[in-house]
């Protein structure tokens, strides 16, 4: 006994997949217009979706700032090696030769006590005092930049220097490095939890704004399931709905984060020249730009296919 | 075309709507359900369109067996059925072309193909210079016949009515039976149900009359 079938009249297969592809183009530009003639409440929905992305999105933004800012300024840690003072030219060469070599050194600089206390005077008012010693009371110094600045590898490197009989002591100012990483990855997962947070927010708010576009269309729905509407054919306005509440939403994050950056860059300008730096602010790039927008359409489209999944079935009662 | 083999249909709330019916309509055939309401009409007409599903029983329409039919398949069956409702169940944000129009735009059809069907449709009921008007601003009688050319505009060989002249004076009551006779003339199966009886008994055909869900 046959079960399927009833394939209406004159519509091969081919015709069929044009014909799903037609019903595709009419529903979205359908749903789209349908917005637009709603442009009151859609405006105010995109209006909270673009709010509820645009936060975490621009909370990203900050953080690639930030980041971007601590890897431009010279924030490298630097070693600063000591050698004692009775160490011969010929050891100090030896014991540089040594660390140049060693994998984690980027570079150094080799102070002589001369010339730290040509640079000293210059910079400090303690000319007078230094002239009236009769020996140069400063030591020779090796600034070493190292390669990988992770607390684990630089302390093996000061710990390995430290043996060497011609150090005096070694000093490397860890610990702000260490905070500023921490802050970096606080910021990171912050701006996670955000994003994660308010992405169930969007799927809530979405699946509302389905689940009412669905009552006020019951019984257009329930006439459509009688004239033999697949279930697919009743679910596609509503999924269309929340692919363009998503990249509308998405959009419209996407202008408020670069409104927000146009009005933070006067203030940031200024701070940059307290520090006499020039820093222009970055904005999302195009592939950032493009695959922000294009998961804000994908949630969208999954925020309206849960709420179509859950309130359809309801809907179904018979006339 | 449809069969009906010891139905019966009991629903959650106890109420028993149909015992153990069982009848046959042949292909090209007309006939009348009749009976009070509450007899068990609607149900009956529920189960062919899969509505409702038989208790005990085997539905059989279109040489489908309807108590094994998947969900996926349900559609298809009701794509060959044409349902006229006694409030007719037209979409009012629609005007008559749109209304009649659904059911080919659900199958798929073309757009040129659409547009003959619904205006052939539409002069068959007699309404071809009505297709742009809205449903609000038709008669009873033409909000009917919009309804019916909806049901038949997808040629479908069987056509089903609840009370389709429930709401309709004699006048207009006659006047939509004949437009079910003349789609039983082309060779549509046509189950009405109905309890104007008087008109029935005028147009002289079978008549399977239910009382308290049981066939008289």
């Amino acid at each position: 006994m046959k079960t399927s079938g009833a394939i209406p009249t004159g519509v091969s297969p081919l015709e069929r997949v044009r014909a799903w592809a037609r019903s595709h183009r009419i529903i979205s530009v359908g749903s789209f217009v349908d917005l637009l003639n709603n442009r009151a409440t859609s405006f105010i929905t995109l209006m909270v979706l673009g709010i509820a992305t645009g936060l975490p999105l621009l909370l990203y933004v900050v953080l690639v700032n930030v980041l971007n800012v601590t890897e431009n300024f010279d924030g490298n840690p630097r070693v600063s090696i000591y050698l004692k003072k009775e160490t011969v030219e010929k050891d100090i060469e030896r014991f540089l030769k040594i660390v140049e070599e060693h994998p984690n050194t980027a570079s150094l600089q080799y102070i002589s006590p001369e010339e730290a206390l040509i640079d000293f005077q210059s910079q400090s008012n303690f000319s007078d005092v230094l002239n009236s010693l009769s020996s140069n009371p400063l030591p020779a110094l090796v600034e070493l930049i190292p390669r990988h600045t992770e607390s684990f590898e630089l302390r093996a490197q000061i710990n390995e220097l430290e043996k060497y009989q011609e150090v005096d002591m070694v000093i490397a100012d860890l610990a702000w490095i260490e905070r500023l990483n921490g802050f970096i990855s606080l910021a990171k997962s912050i701006v996670i939890l955000l994003a994660l947070m308010l992405g169930l927010g969007v799927l809530l708010i979405l699946g509302n704004t389905v689940r009412l576009s669905i009552e006020n269309r019951r019984h257009e729905i329930q006439v459509v399931k009688l004239v033999g509407g697949t279930d697919g054919f009743v679910r596609r306005p509503f999924l269309y709905l929340g692919f363009w509440y998503g990249l509308g939403g998405g959009i419209l994050a996407w202008l408020l984060v670069h409104v927000c950056l146009l009005f933070l860059s006067g203030p940031v300008e200024l701070i940059a020249q307290s520090y006499r730096n020039e820093y222009a602010l970055i904005g999302l790039t195009f592939f950032e730009s493009v695959s922000f927008v294009a998961l804000s359409s994908i949630l969208g489209l999954l925020g309206s296919a849960l709420a179509v999944r859950k309130h359809l079935r309801a809907s179904e009662s018979t006339i | 075309m449809i069969l009906f083999d010891n139905v019966s249909k009991r629903y959650p709330s106890g109420k028993e709507a149909l015992s153990d019916v069982s009848f046959r309509i042949k292909s090209g055939e007309m006939a009348f359900l009749t009976g009070n309401s509450g007899a068990g009409k609607s149900t009956l007409l529920k189960l062919v369109m899969v509505l409702e599903r038989a208790t005990r029983g085997q539905v059989i329409v279109q040489d489908v067996n309807l108590s094994r039919i998947a969900t996926k398949n349900i559609s298809a069956l009701r794509r060959n059925i044409g349902f006229v409702f006694q409030n007719h169940q037209l979409l009012f944000d629609r005007n008559v072309f749109e209304n009649v129009a659904l059911p080919l735009y659900i199958a798929g059809f073309q757009h040129r193909e659409i547009g003959r069907r619904v205006r052939a449709a539409l002069s068959k009921v007699g309404l071809n210079r009505r297709e742009k008007a809205y449903p609000i601003s038709l008669s009873g009688g033409e909000q009917q016949r919009v309804g019916i050319a909806r049901a038949v505009v997808n040629r479908p060989p069987l056509l089903l009515a609840d009370e389709p002249t429930g709401n309709l004076d004699p006048a207009l009551s006659e006047e939509v039976m004949n437009l079910f006779l003349q789609f039983n003339q082309v060779g549509v199966t046509v189950l009405i149900a109905s309890h104007n009886l008087e008109l029935i008994s005028r147009l002289k055909k079978r008549q399977i009359r239910l009382h308290e869900g049981r066939l008289l």
